[in-house]
């Protein structure tokens, strides 16, 4: 074969990239492998079920702190899904303004916000006005970074629909707003599930916006106004202390998070496998 | 015959383009009007000004007056959504709602609009599939999506859809443009069908296709109605030298 540069620059550039690909890779397969070997001798059924026990008494788990995950992503989804669903409506079906240009640019920066000033947001807003640590406040701060992204996943998928449905829905005397309501949303809807998935994998792994919000709690849930234990916290808590059957239990919970977080994944693929080929 | 649909005046706009200049034309009850012309000429704006569908896109308005069984349309107590009911309209390209069943997709502009009662649904659903000359080929996939059907089917699917709501006219914009010769056909039959109870307008492109279905025919030509009268007349004795000219394809 004969070399000449264009051959080779183009070898050159093959190789660099896959390069990247390799780099890209590496970190995560690496994270996956230490998290699974470390984690994995941690879980069984105690520590699923039971709340933490103190230090150097054996067994305990994380059960409370996964009820406390599902509780405060559950407030904040109960605040973000419609805020952010129907901002998302607005600004695809009404939004041709200014106004409705102006709140997509700001849901695209929101969406880029530091998770650490939802955090002070729900610190300032909620925990120091009703003077307590809450799983509200978690929820109020994890709603924070939720809503811009299903507003802007919302509107993407809802401009992803063609004017030909809405006409012919329209053609029948269908009212705007029902066609909205039932077919344009209802033809956009695996992309907003899709959307909503992937903000509540997003959020359910956040922890800065948590630790001066819903704090933290050694057991079960006692009432949404008071702090409340939640997985990322709870892992945060172990690590950073000396000990090691604590730092054992960390890796655990850092397992089942990725878990949590692996299924909720999986479900935006099977949601996304179009029922009717469209 | 008396007029089903009688326009006066009407003009059209999008945004600051005049598309339609003062349009008088008469419409019969239980026949075919075919509006032809060439490309851009206000064929399309011109019928769905007749439901109030010229409206729904942004900056397009709309002045004159459309009388429908002798009421105007555009009167300002008048709401566009029942005007939409009474005139049911079948696209250029087949838009049965991707997500819906077949069954769904023909009852959707009931369901939406409050009626409950399943088997008053499924017995018009039947029903309107059997007038559009659709039912045998998908008795039995009722529950398949809209979207798997071939585009002839489709088109049919959606002339169902138009027909559940009861309408009394159907305006028809390009129905075959997409479609292949033996589905034109089928859709040309159930026309001549539909036209012993109902009253149809249809935008074509094609020359053959206006002659073969209606009884009357309409030339427009730059967003101006040129020359209207009977089919035959309009097809073999034009009056005006421009619709002599595009029938026999000098231009268009």
């Amino acid at each position: 074969m004969k070399w000449n540069k264009r051959k080779i620059i183009d070898r050159v550039m093959s190789v660099l990239t896959a390069s990247c690909v390799a780099i890209a890779i590496i970190p995560l397969l690496s994270i996956l492998y230490t998290v699974t070997i470390n984690g994995i001798s941690a879980i069984n059924l105690d520590f699923l079920t039971q709340i933490p026990k103190p230090v150097g008494e054996p067994g305990g788990g994380l059960g409370n702190a996964i009820e406390g995950t599902f509780i405060v992503v559950g407030i904040a989804c109960l605040i973000g899904l419609p805020v952010g669903i129907l901002a998302g409506v607005y600004l695809s079906e009404y939004g041709e303004n200014r106004f409705g240009r102006i709140v997509s640019f700001v849901a695209d920066v929101l969406t880029g916000t530091p998770s650490i000033v939802a955090g002070m947001f729900g610190y300032t807003f909620i925990v120091l006005y009703f003077g307590s640590f809450s799983a509200i406040a978690g929820g109020v701060a994890l709603s924070v970074l939720m809503i811009p992204i299903v507003t802007r996943t919302t509107e993407e998928s809802l401009r992803l629909v063609p004017g030909s449905i809405k006409e012919a829905s329209l053609a029948l005397g269908i009212p705007k707003w029902k066609t909205t309501l039932y077919i344009v949303i209802n033809t956009a809807r695996s992309g907003i599930i899709t959307g909503v998935l992937l903000s509540i994998a997003r959020i359910s792994g956040e922890t800065a916006p948590l630790l001066f919000t819903s704090f933290g709690n050694m057991f079960w849930a006692n009432g949404l106004d008071k702090p409340i234990s939640t997985m990322p916290v709870q892992i945060y808590t172990y690590a950073i202390t000396p000990f090691p059957e604590w730092h054992a239990k960390a890796w655990g919970g850092a397992l089942i998070l990725i878990i949590l977080i692996l299924i909720l994944n999986i479900g935006v693929r099977f949601v996304t496998r179009k029922k009717y080929g469209m | 015959m008396q007029n089903k649909i009688t326009v006066e005046n009407l003009n059209a706009w999008f945004g600051a383009k005049h598309v339609l200049h003062n349009i008088d034309i008469g419409i019969q009850k239980n026949g075919i009007t075919a509006i032809i012309g060439p490309s851009g000429c206000g064929k399309s704006t011109f019928i769905r000004c007749i439901n109030r569908m010229h409206e729904v896109v942004p900056k397009a308005k709309a002045s004159g007056k459309v009388m429908v069984d002798g009421t105007d349309i555009y009167d300002s107590d008048i709401d566009p959504v029942d005007i939409r009911r009474r005139i049911g309209m079948v696209f250029q390209k087949p838009n049965p709602f991707p997500t819906m069943s077949i069954h769904d997709n023909v009852v959707a502009g009931l369901k939406l609009s409050g009626v409950k009662d399943k088997k008053k649904l499924d017995h018009i659903a039947e029903e309107s599939l059997k007038k559009a000359a659709l039912w045998d080929e998908v008795k039995n996939d009722l529950n398949k999506s809209g979207a798997s059907l071939s585009g002839g089917q489709q088109q049919r699917l959606c002339i169902a859809r138009a027909l559940a709501v009861e309408p009394d006219v159907i305006l028809f914009d390009e129905p075959c443009s997409a479609l292949d010769p033996i589905s034109t056909s089928k859709i040309e039959d159930l026309m001549m069908e539909l036209k012993e109870k109902y009253t149809l307008v249809i935008v074509t492109h094609n020359m053959q296709q206006a002659a073969r279905v209606s009884d009357y025919t309409a030339f427009f030509l730059y967003g101006k109605l040129v020359e209207f009268g009977e089919t035959n007349q309009i097809f073999k004795k034009p009056k005006e030298k421009s619709t002599e000219d595009y029938i026999i394809g000098r231009f268009g």
